[in-house]
């Protein structure tokens, strides 16, 4: 059978009604339901919209007591001073951003280059000793990674990789590959080896029939990867403020950090640059967020 | 065409399973060769030697005349049908039938007449224009055998090709392969766990077992006279009744008095075990002539016949068949006695057949 994993994503017919037993036990739980919903909605929410309010207020509004909520003058002037510095010019958390931008992303690509090719080298061929090795790269994920950083730290510091875009790269690209390789088998393992099999009969070598039909069969699988490896560089606090200092290298969430510990904290500000750097994942979640479904439920039913 | 010489195969995976302990296996050039046995005895790892999709570790494969062991599976001029069929899902029926001819790269025209060709021979012409998904499982297989009939290989390889369709599907498709190797007179070889498969299909059946080859044969030597304990209990359905026997006066009998006809040149001094089809076992009326008494402990009617399984001779499964005119009840007390000539006999410790 033709596996296209979109398949897997269909949750078959959507029901739009609540069955009739659960309808007759009462307009009273219905409403119960909703309120618990909603004071839930509004707890989990508030800081959520906290910080968008507070990076669209002047600052007087901000430090204003009681809090307003509704009433204040609406300026984007914090999100000017995200990208544009003071005197004008590109400001040094802009800079941040275009690091967490190529950090994030070559460490991604990088993550998935290795980590694919791998996970169909592991899921076609009997490999020595391969649940162990599977296993093996599987606990490298099993520690905190803050228990690595001072020995990362100062390997680092004798090769020279300390505050440097290559060092953050590298260490998130090691991490990001044990992931690749596992969620990437599950996918390898749902598309029939028959295919290259077939491929390989009809004249091509095993790397081509790879690439020209199992490849194009992963591309959700590789998506919905790339996503969960893309969101852990981006987010990424621990390594970026212990292994980068200059502005210049320094990724965003270190640098947003950075601007709170001085005389005055403008709050506005951290607030702007916290939407700023939280709008890219959320968009691109949202993209590709059937092939997440995809990849998280993946495997939950046997064919 | 060609026949394939397969010679001391082995094949050992670097994570240490052995898959092919030793097969020689030696198919003529037009045979419908079949290769039966449980899944892991190695049938489908031998197949996949065969065409060039595994490398074995030792061991010689000729394809006519050619030693094919360094060649790529594209160079072997073989085709093969797999279990899942593999069709490429986003090609057209049409343009999955010419791909292997345009990996060729066979001019435009003779690639159209021979998806023609094999399309008019497998009664695709209606689906030439969908894709595999819009094909229901017996369209799939009946395009993949296509494909395979378009290269004009000089041999066909099927890796169980016929598991994933329901049962009448299955007997059709059977039928139309069966046919379709009479008329090409191509050599094929056809993995199956399926004993009815092997059977109606092949020319020759080779049983396989851990690795091995446990018996080459014939349908009707291979149900007649299975070579060892383990062919004695695979084939036939209920399979052989596997029964202890001594020599006594020149026959054989069972603990629990049953005589059977002694085949000549029995050996002595050996524990013996007489394999006895259902169908060479009879269940009379209690005391019968030459019966022994036994009690049924169940009566499986199938229509056309009755498979009784009875106790005796402290067993509680020997299977009878017997017409569906002859009618006991469960529990009832019957005689049972051996209606065939003399039977295969093994012994215990080499489960091999003596005699």
């Amino acid at each position: 059978m033709a596996v296209s994993v979109n398949e897997a994503v269909s949750p078959g017919p959507v029901r739009d009604h609540p069955p009739p037993a659960r309808r007759r036990s009462g307009r009273g739980r219905t409403v119960l339901e909703v309120a618990l919903l909603t004071v839930l909605a509004v707890v989990m929410l508030f800081p959520v919209l906290w910080m968008i309010e507070t990076s669209i207020k002047e600052n007087r509004d901000v430090y204003a007591v009681p809090a307003k909520f509704f009433d204040f003058k609406v300026t984007l002037d914090h999100y000017r001073d995200v990208f544009v510095a003071s005197g004008g010019g590109r400001s040094t958390l802009s800079v941040s951003f275009l690091n967490s931008v190529i950090v994030a992303g070559v460490s991604t690509v990088l993550a998935t280059v290795l980590g694919v090719p791998a996970a169909w080298a592991y899921s076609r061929f009997a490999v020595r000793a391969k649940k162990d090795q599977l296993f093996f790269i599987l606990s490298t994920r099993f520690m905190p990674p803050v228990v690595v950083v001072i020995p990362i730290f100062l390997m680092y510091r004798q090769v020279g990789l300390i505050d440097n875009a290559l060092g953050l790269i590298l260490i998130y690209t090691a991490f990001n590959v044990p992931f690749t390789i596992w969620m990437m088998k599950g996918f390898v393992d749902e598309v029939p080896a028959e295919y290259e099999d077939a491929a390989m009969l009809d004249g091509y070598t095993r790397l081509q029939a790879f690439r020209k039909f199992t490849l194009p069969l992963l591309v959700p699988g590789i998506a919905a990867t790339a996503v969960f490896a893309l969101i852990f560089s981006w987010n990424e606090f621990v390594f970026a403020i212990f292994l980068t200092s200059s502005d210049d290298v320094r990724t965003a969430p270190p640098a947003i950090a950075g601007l709170i510990g001085g005389t005055t904290v403008d709050w506005g500000l951290v607030a702007a640059s916290s939407v700023v750097f939280a709008l890219p994942v959320l968009v691109f979640a949202y993209l590709v967020r059937k092939h997440l479904v995809a990849g998280v439920t993946l495997g939950a039913v046997r064919r | 065409m060609a026949g394939i010489e397969v010679t001391a195969l082995h094949k050992r995976y670097p994570d240490g399973t052995v898959a092919v302990e030793h097969v020689d296996l030696s198919i003529a050039d037009g045979e419908l060769f079949v290769m039966l046995g449980p899944s892991g005895c190695g049938k489908t790892t031998t197949l996949r030697a065969i065409a060039g999709l595994e490398r074995q570790t030792t061991g010689d494969i000729r394809i006519g005349a050619t030693l094919v062991n360094e060649l790529p599976p594209a160079e072997r001029d073989i085709a093969m049908v797999f279990q899942f069929y593999a069709l490429y899902p986003h090609l057209r029926t049409r343009d999955n039938l010419a791909f292997p001819l345009r990996a060729e790269g066979l001019p435009k025209a003779e690639v159209r007449e021979r998806v023609d060709e094999a399309a008019r021979l497998m009664r695709l012409a209606p689906l030439l224009n969908r894709r595999p998904r819009q094909l229901s499982g017996g369209e799939q297989q009946r395009v993949a055998l296509a494909r395979a009939l378009v290269r004009r290989p000089r041999a066909f390889l099927m890796d169980e090709p016929l598991t994933n369709l329901d049962a009448e599907l299955r007997a059709d498709m059977r039928t139309e392969i069966k046919h379709l190797q009479g008329e090409l007179g191509t050599t094929m070889v056809y993995v199956t766990h399926d004993q009815v498969e092997a059977m109606s299909l092949g020319h020759r059946i080779a049983i396989l077992n851990k690795g091995r080859v446990e018996q080459i044969g014939t349908p009707l030597e291979v149900y007649d006279r299975p070579a060892s304990l383990f062919c004695a209990a695979f084939i036939g359905s209920p399979p052989m009744n596997l029964i202890e026997v001594e020599v006594a006066d020149g026959n054989l009998c069972g603990q629990g008095g049953l005589t059977l006809t002694a085949p000549p040149g029995l050996p002595r001094d050996r524990r013996l075990v007489a394999g006895v089809r259902p169908e060479a076992l009879e269940v009379a009326e209690p005391g019968a002539e030459h019966s022994v008494p036994a009690r049924v402990v169940s009566a499986e009617w199938l229509g056309d016949e009755i498979i009784y399984v009875v106790d005796h001779g402290g067993r509680r499964d020997v299977r009878v068949r017997m017409p569906s005119t002859v009618r006991f009840a469960a529990d009832a007390k019957v005689g049972l006695r051996h209606s065939g000539g003399a039977p295969a006999v093994y012994d215990v410790g080499t489960e091999e057949l003596v005699a």
